[in-house]
């Protein structure tokens, strides 16, 4: 059951070293004031998922009250339209919730519990992952405060709603830009006052260490179950497999076990879409692989999109779950070993994308996870039209509907 | 001594006053970053209108360093005859890289209330000039009152280092400056004299306020 969860000794593949670095990125640069906090977490993490009985109700939530394991389903008609062999979707978006969020939430907050802090804190961006922590809190019966920035809260009205009425605060954040970096920083700030009492919930594979780690090893389960399901379905070969990133949480999670648990020869080409925005020859976009440089940023050490003195640059995207200026410092590594390879999507061809989906498929994706799909018929020019491959839709897109109907679509 | 804070775009550790004063200096032409603060530093330490410059020692987070290189910054701070500087976001464990190429100038590091007595070993160890107390839970800012139990802290901090201690972070007028210099060797203020800065007359009474509160 655990193996979920832990690696296993003679895996090639290991991360995090013991100081949370993974090659040169992650880390932990953040105030004193919570250092002790996290060697706390970091230590109440790995007794909590060597602990059987922790992992046994973090399992039992995921498939009785997210509704896991998530479907990998094979979209014939999608595969037809893009010029591949073989697509399949592994249906994050059909959790509880909507997205991929709630796996990671569950086992935070079960974790919270378990180290006697009643009450959690999350940023939010595009809000799902503060809907999927504030849920979370409901069914543990947690106090919750969410933070979002107010451009975010305007974007996506909806679910500050669902927020509230679940029983969390929304805490509106005016510095900066308004968006999920200025949400980050304040949840961090808000932490290093309330450390004592308080549990911060965060949403993505960043942030000093073990959240990475942790972030990661939840999301694990996306996967795991992929690898399982490919072999139930008896499917002989896959090619490549596919994960939009933002902070890089759905990504992690779908690649890690192919880089755990399977032999460098026989694993697919790994793939990574990047939000290009407008394009990555403007300054609209949130390419922080493909086109920032290494930096410290809320507290760890990776690609950053930066000006010359150092200070983060706004991302943007058309998805407001991709619009962050850095990226999980795994990401990071794996893309200087060239483990995993980084492409970028702009706006125009995710709702391209998310239009082709929606009309062959009738699965209306979240618009982050259209920047993966949107690689499918380039991933076809490039490696041929017998070819099968894995994408990860990370969430689905009824929270998108206004912003798709103002681009157009569907008009 | 004067601490020279240098504006960044996400001061983790810093309340609205020196996150809006940063705000303000960086959106001027070109922005204003840890080079011109150097230079600025440079410029004051050189003519410093007094027969002697007090020490000056920048605050500055771990990314406009890294960003310049740990080296480089090294060399500008030397060049500018800055004392030392404190990088809050840089804990012990993370600052070997940085105190190689240090050498010749002081590393401040911070304590804070969740300092356990391990935590203000390895602090002590490693901190050079004087050992940063942090005096409340959060952000800097001025505070209606001291933290209780900071006198505890301090006597704390002080059975782990023979280093001065100075006490930062929340301490807003020449009255609290005054009870935290009957505990402490030093008295930090911040973000009660930035929020002043519009006013150099205010500034300097507030200044001399302060200096006579504290040897009082």
């Amino acid at each position: 059951m655990s193996d979920v969860l832990l690696p296993s000794a003679e895996m090639a593949y290991s991360t995090p070293d013991a100081q949370g670095f993974y090659g040169p990125y992650g880390g932990t640069f953040v105030p004193e004031t919570v250092v002790p906090a996290l060697q706390e977490l970091a230590a109440g993490y790995q007794e909590a998922i060597e602990d059987a009985a922790f992992v046994q109700e973090l399992l039992y939530l995921l498939r009785d009250y997210v509704g896991r394991p998530s479907p990998l389903y094979r979209a014939d008609r999608l595969a037809r339209e893009v010029g591949l062999g073989a697509v399949y979707l592994k249906r994050e978006d059909l959790n509880h919730t909507g997205a991929h969020k709630v796996n990671n939430t569950i086992g935070q907050c079960l974790l919270a519990k378990r180290m006697g802090k009643n009450r959690v804190i999350a940023e939010t961006g595009a809000g799902q992952h503060g809907v999927a922590t504030a849920t979370t809190a409901a069914l543990l019966g947690l106090e919750c405060a969410v933070f979002m920035g107010v451009e975010d809260i305007r974007r996506q009205a909806l679910n500050v709603y669902k927020m509230r009425l679940l029983g969390a605060e929304v805490i509106p954040v005016a510095e900066g830009q308004g968006t999920l970096a200025d949400a980050v920083t304040a949840a961090l700030r808000h932490w290093v006052e309330r450390v004592d009492d308080t549990f911060y919930v965060i949403g993505s594979a960043l942030g000093p260490h073990p959240y990475p780690q942790m972030v990661r090893d939840f999301q694990s389960v996306i996967g795991s179950e992929i690898l399982g399901q490919m072999e139930e379905k008896q499917i002989p070969q896959v090619d490549a497999v596919i994960a939009c990133i933002g902070g890089g949480s759905n990504a992690i999670g779908t690649f890690y076990p192919f880089l755990r648990d399977v032999p460098a020869g026989k694993r697919p080409l790994l793939i990574g879409a990047e939000a290009a925005g407008l394009g990555l020859d403007t300054d609209r976009h949130g390419a922080a692989l493909t086109k920032g440089s290494p930096g410290v940023l809320h507290g760890f050490y990776s690609y950053l999109l930066q000006d010359d003195s150092g200070n983060p640059l706004e991302a943007y995207s058309i998805s407001a779950g991709l619009d962050y200026p850095g990226v999980g410092p795994e990401h990071s590594y794996l893309k200087d070993e060239g483990l995993v390879r980084y492409e970028t999507v702009t706006d125009a061809e995710a709702l391209e994308a998310f239009a082709l989906l929606t009309r062959v498929e009738g699965i209306i994706p979240a618009i982050e996870s259209s920047h993966a799909l949107a690689l499918l018929p380039r991933l076809a020019a490039e490696i041929g039209s017998d070819a099968t491959v894995i994408v990860t839709v990370s969430g689905r897109g009824d929270k998108d509907m206004d912003i798709v109907r103002e681009a157009g679509l569907g008009e | 001594m004067i601490e020279l804070g240098v504006p960044y775009g996400d001061p983790l550790a810093d309340g609205p006053v020196i996150a809006e004063a940063a705000a303000v200096a960086r959106a001027g032409e070109g922005g204003f970053g840890l080079v011109h603060a150097l230079q600025v530093a440079a410029a004051f330490i050189r003519d410093p209108g007094v027969d002697q410059a007090p020490p000056v020692v920048a605050m500055t987070y771990m990314n406009p360093v890294m960003r310049l290189g740990l080296a480089e910054t090294a060399d500008r701070m030397r060049d500018a005859g800055v004392a030392g500087l404190i990088i809050p976001d840089m804990p012990p464990e993370a600052s070997a890289p940085w105190r190689a190429v240090s050498k010749g100038l002081d590393t401040v590091f911070l304590v804070a209330p969740t300092s356990t007595d391990e935590r203000l070993a390895v602090v002590a160890a490693v901190s050079a000039g004087f050992v940063y107390c942090v005096s409340s839970m959060g952000v800097t800012g001025e505070r209606e009152s001291l933290a209780i139990g900071l006198a505890e802290q301090v006597a704390r901090v002080k059975r782990h280092t023979d280093l001065p201690v100075a006490v930062g972070f929340g301490v807003g007028d020449a009255a609290q400056a005054a009870q935290v210099a009957a505990i402490a060797d030093g008295v930090i203020v911040g973000s009660a004299i930035v929020r002043r800065q519009s006013d150099p007359v205010a500034v300097e009474s507030f200044v001399r306020e302060l200096a006579a509160a504290v040897r009082s």
